[in-house]
């Protein structure tokens, strides 16, 4: 048994939520903590764009063309592998299915890769049929540099770790090639809902 | 000598607190009582673990605020979103067990053999391991001299004032106030800038050793500015807490 | 949440490798620069401690704590020598 902290609650973990929304091993904050590999990118709007990279071609969209598409305002839940849970997250983005449909590819996968080097691999169907976007806004805000803006990955289902911050474009492989975190341990798909986060699991 | 890190090892232990002191209103200074305790240098640090009823740990790092000799502490600056900080500070009494290891550094630390001149420079609860090292030189039966330059938001923040203010005239200690000054302040009342080190620092010399400490930001452009003055990278040590505390 | 040095990791680096490192030099296999851990980047707060080169940012060593055990990567080091 080992020694316990007399009086020692640590950060508010709520323990009201539903467990149907809660993965195994998570415990739900109100916090937004901040988790980072590196030091926050700042690219300047008018040196943004977004591509989608299949092999010599190459679909790009600036900021401009970027905010003119089509996106919508998402409410989800997010699961950090660290261990903590946000419930009820409010985004706005542009789904990946808007951006994968001005490319023809049968690309199983993708590598986003991102300002400042992050790169995390996810399967195409893992991020098409509404289940991912390229997030600009969070809580009706513009994205904070801190979290991921100007736009981030925005894939709930996943481990947030494949949300990628700072992202700048997916680059369709054949293969399921491991991203910055699935190179150093983290599992190679990451469902919280099965607890996969780390190679093996 | 004895007090060296451990090799091999470093092992989890409770201590046991022994005494609180409020420093300040946002920082408190606990004296422990741990069973096997090695010895330490001026410098090193303690890593201290706490554990919830569910499992629930959170861990982080405090400079040893005592000399090697004295009864080990560490301060600790109550901060505002806190997790461990708010604990330790208004919740943690004495008889409490504290899980910790230590003592962990060997590159931020100062033996009295190691001579000088010292330049201390710290920025806010960064005076922590600094302190330890001015007693250390005191307890040693110091001849070195030491300037302590320390950068405060107000002066009600700052820690072990009366005993700074008390310490003989071959430790001369520069304070600046950033944000507030009493009425009569006639010292510095600004951010640590080129300037201000210019004006307190060593000069420059083979034999200065400076160690500085506080918050990334500060630490970065202090380290800056006394290689600019013309001290040696390997004469500036530095330590960083995060913003937020480490 | 700002980037901390070699200090922050001087006890995983005990546990990890069985003796003091922060004096420890590390050559980037990068840029070849060459550093105490001590001084170099650290980042705490990830999935995994990421320590990166403070010239040229690339990162030099991970530790990731995988249920209790500690994967240490350092193929972003060329060498790793003890003081």
């Amino acid at each position: 048994m080992s020694f316990v902290s007399r009086g020692f609650r640590g950060r508010r973990r709520d323990s009201d939520a539903d467990p149907g929304r809660v993965p195994p091993g998570q415990y739900v904050t109100d916090d937004f903590p901040v988790l980072s590999a590196g030091p926050t990118p700042h690219t300047p709007f008018d040196e943004w764009t977004f591509s989608i990279v299949d092999g010599d071609e190459r679909k790009t969209w600036t900021w401009e063309e970027f905010r003119a598409l089509p996106s919508e305002t998402v409410t989800v839940d997010v699961h950090c592998v660290t261990r903590w849970s946000k419930l009820d997250t409010t985004w706005e983005g542009v789904s990946v299915d808007t951006l994968l449909d001005e490319v023809e590819t049968e690309a199983p996968y993708a590598l986003a890769f991102c300002d400042g080097g992050y790169t995390t691999n996810l399967p195409i169907a893992d991020v098409t049929d509404g289940k991912a976007w390229v997030a600009f806004a969070y809580d009706g805000e513009p994205l904070d540099p801190e979290h991921g803006g100007p736009a981030r990955l925005l894939v709930p289902h996943l481990y947030f770790w494949k949300s990628a911050k700072w992202i700048r474009g997916l680059a369709l492989r054949e293969e399921d090639e491991p991203g910055f975190w699935e190179t150093y341990g983290y599992h190679i798909y990451g469902d919280p809902w099965r607890e996969q986060r780390y190679s093996g699991d | 000598m004895a007090g060296a890190t451990v090799l091999g090892r470093l092992t989890w232990q409770v201590a046991t607190v022994d005494e609180v002191v409020e420093e300040t209103p946002r920082v408190r200074t606990i004296v422990l009582a741990i069973p096997d305790w090695p010895g330490h240098r001026a410098g090193q640090h303690l890593d201290v673990r706490l554990t919830a009823e569910d499992g629930y740990r959170a861990e982080r790092e405090y400079s040893i605020a005592s000399a090697p000799g004295e009864p080990v502490a560490i301060t600790v600056e109550r901060l505002e979103d806190g997790e461990v900080s708010p604990y330790l500070c208004d919740e943690l009494r004495p008889g409490d067990g504290l899980e910790l290891r230590g003592p962990i550094g060997g590159y931020f630390v100062w033996d009295s053999r190691d001579g000088g001149p010292l330049l201390l420079v710290a920025g806010g609860s960064g005076v922590v391991p600094l302190r330890a090292m001015i007693r250390h030189r005191q307890r040693s039966g110091g001849k070195v001299p030491v300037r302590l330059l320390y950068s405060s938001r107000t002066l009600e923040d700052v820690i072990y004032r009366a005993e700074l203010d008390q310490l003989g005239d071959d430790i001369e200690v520069v304070h600046t106030l950033t944000r507030e000054q009493p009425t009569g302040w006639t010292g510095y009342a600004r951010r640590v800038d080129a300037a201000l080190l210019g004006e307190v620092a060593w000069p420059a010399d083979d034999g200065v050793r400076a160690f500085v400490c506080g918050p990334t930001s500060f630490v970065e452009a202090v380290a800056d500015g006394l290689v600019q003055l013309g001290y040696s990278p390997g004469r500036v040590k530095t330590e960083r807490f995060g913003a937020t505390g480490r | 949440m700002q980037a901390l040095d070699g200090n922050a990791i001087g006890g995983l680096l005990i546990e990890v490798f069985g003796a003091e490192m922060t004096t420890a030099t590390g050559t980037c296999a990068h840029c070849g620069a060459v550093a105490q851990v001590a001084e170099l980047v650290v980042y705490l707060e990830a999935p995994g401690t990421v320590v990166r080169c403070r010239s040229c940012e690339s990162v030099v060593m991970v530790v990731v704590d995988k249920r209790g055990i500690k994967c240490v990567d350092l193929r972003g080091l060329d060498k790793l020598e003890r003081a």
